[in-house]
């Protein structure tokens, strides 16, 4: 009786004691669900290829390095990573620069057909690229593109660009034109306003568009897989294809690989979540 | 514009038997699409990508919606949560198809666990079971992309305002109410925009069932879609004209079904969800 009387009587109170166990059990579950395959990958590396056949969902014993030392020592796995990175880098520099300069334009500048271009740009956001693909392959291969990075390069640039320009002018055109203003008093043309107010400002939407366009390039496979025969200029994505159905014997090297080639997606994912996940809160606000 | 460049070659190419080398030359009409609407293994390729579009739509939805509500609630860790679903969205799909092989292959893992677990009867030929294979891959990419419509519903429940859940919750509305009758209204415009991304990327899937199905299960229609279709046909096989002829059936499907989507569904949201920044 005493100890009931001290305890708080408040309903809320013990719906919170109610409601957390559970929610924890239904959270770890599904954590578990979305990373135990990955989890598993990675292990499995780490295991011989006897060893899984033998007892597939078993833990590894003992502990062999070999399969991440042979990748990484052996295979094409630095050249793939070095091409990935190159397109990667090209294409966010590009989407970045191209559409930061077409959002200035759309937002800042006032023009017959301003909106008609800027509808345009988001009716390209409906656009299947995919469908695109064929006809892309022969165009580039009339301009002589076929197996170099611009041949990735050129089209991700593309068809990021409206989605980049539709995320950018927003914060562009949100600028107050007081600030634009003061800066052409202070002797800023249009250029120095946009190079030394308006890119400050609105700094992560940039980060997020060039966080999107970073890891699609990173991620995409059909069009290297068109493009780029040429095996020094394979990426990461067509690296893993080609060594999973080179090696189908070798399950653990397969592994490794596999787990080697979602390290760095994993990384830049965990520094850049803040940033992706509010570039599409704001693409999503209603 | 760099979209409707390509399509228009298409359109021009697809009316020629082309084997892609020298100018085309032998004018066929409209025979490359006739062919393609008798051919059975496009018409599976037709079903596969319905299955993927309506499954995607029915499965992730219901999941990605209670885990996002679950998400939203405050308590200790919940970022790394968070952050633990989204994990399979962020890996490239060849990546995700190469995994789930491997974890599929015969008497590989899935089959141990699920025979330890007491449900070795249930045990399939995955992913070579001509009748099994589209559903395996369809699990797949939910399992894939269910974090993607958990990100996106997770941002547009950060806009609901704690005021109205705090007033629903005064009112003496328990938390199951809160959720049925102020968020997940105010999550409409959300919900919309993700079924429409949804929609266009399950119209246009390739990398994953590239990687994931064997070419003979892919070549007999089982596991095929519009995409590996266009891109076995016209790439590899080297059918051109044909290729062309496919992917502008693709585009077309792809984009009257943004177009009906946007015009019955969208209409509002598109203005004010894709540019809600601009006001």
């Amino acid at each position: 009786m005493a100890v009931n009387s001290v305890l708080p009587p408040s309903t809320g109170r013990r719906q919170v004691s109610w409601g957390t166990p559970l929610t924890y059990a239904l959270a770890l579950a599904i954590a578990a669900v979305s990373i135990a395959p990955v989890i598993y990958v990675v292990i499995g590396g780490f295991r011989t290829t006897p060893q899984i056949v033998a007892d597939p969902a078993g833990l590894p014993d003992p502990f062999v390095w070999d399969n991440y030392a042979r990748v990484l020592t052996q295979s094409n796995f630095w050249q793939q990573a070095f091409n990935s990175a190159v397109i990667a880098l090209g294409t966010t520099l590009a989407v970045v620069v191209l559409g930061l300069a077409a959002a200035f334009v759309l937002a800042r500048y006032s023009f017959r057909g301003r909106e008609g271009l800027y509808t345009f740009f988001t009716l390209g956001l409906l656009f299947p690229a995919g469908a695109a693909i064929l006809p892309l392959y022969l165009m580039l291969r009339d301009l002589n593109l076929i197996n170099s990075y611009y041949a990735v390069i050129l089209p991700q640039v593309a068809f990021s660009l409206p989605l980049t320009i539709v995320i950018l002018r927003p914060f562009l055109s949100a600028i107050p034109r007081e600030l634009e203003d003061a800066a052409a008093i202070d002797g800023a043309s249009r250029l120095g306003f946009l190079w030394r107010v308006a890119m400050p400002l609105s700094r992560p939407a940039l980060v997020t568009v060039g966080v999107l366009a970073f890891v699609a390039s990173w991620n995409s496979f059909l069009l290297p897989l068109l493009v780029l025969s040429d095996v020094n200029l394979h990426t990461l994505p067509l690296g893993v294809q080609n060594f999973s159905s080179q090696y189908t014997t070798d399950t653990a090297g397969v592994l490794a690989f596999t787990s080697l080639a979602m390290l760095p997606a994993l990384l830049f994912f965990t520094l850049a979540e803040k940033q992706i996940v509010g570039g599409l809160q704001g693409a999503v606000k209603g | 514009m760099f979209v409707l460049v390509p399509m228009g070659f298409a359109v021009y190419y697809s009316l020629f038997r082309w084997r892609g080398v020298g100018p085309p030359t032998e004018f066929v009409g409209l025979r490359n699409y006739t062919l393609a609407f008798q051919d059975p293994i496009f018409l599976d390729a037709l079903r596969n990508n319905a299955i993927i579009v309506f499954g995607s739509l029915l499965i992730q939805g219901p999941i990605a919606l209670g885990v996002a509500l679950l998400l939203n609630r405050r308590f200790r860790g919940r970022a790394v949560f968070r952050l633990l679903v989204f994990v399979p969205y962020v890996l490239a799909e060849v990546t995700v198809g190469i995994m789930w092989k491997l974890l599929l292959t015969g008497d590989g893992t899935v089959d141990a666990l699920m025979r330890s677990l007491g449900m070795g009867g249930l045990v399939q030929a995955w992913l070579a079971d001509l009748d099994v294979v589209i559903w395996t891959l369809l699990a797949i990419l939910t399992w894939k992309y269910v974090g993607f419509a958990i990100i996106l519903l997770l941002a547009g429940l950060s806009n609901v305002p704690d005021e109205l859940t705090e007033a629903a919750a005064i009112d003496g509305a328990s938390w199951w109410q809160i959720q049925r009758h102020v968020t997940i209204p105010l999550l409409g415009p959300t919900i919309r925009i993700w079924m429409f991304l949804s929609m266009i990327g399950s119209l246009q899937i390739f990398d994953m069932i590239w990687v994931t199905s064997v070419p003979a299960v892919r070549s007999l229609g089982a596991s095929a879609t519009m995409a590996t279709y266009m891109v076995d046909n016209g790439f590899f096989a080297r059918l051109w004209g044909y290729g062309n002829a496919v992917a502008v059936i693709l585009f077309v499907i792809s984009f009257v079904a943004a177009l009906l989507f946007q015009r019955f569904l969208l209409r509002r949201d598109i203005e004010g969800a894709i540019t809600g920044r601009a006001k």
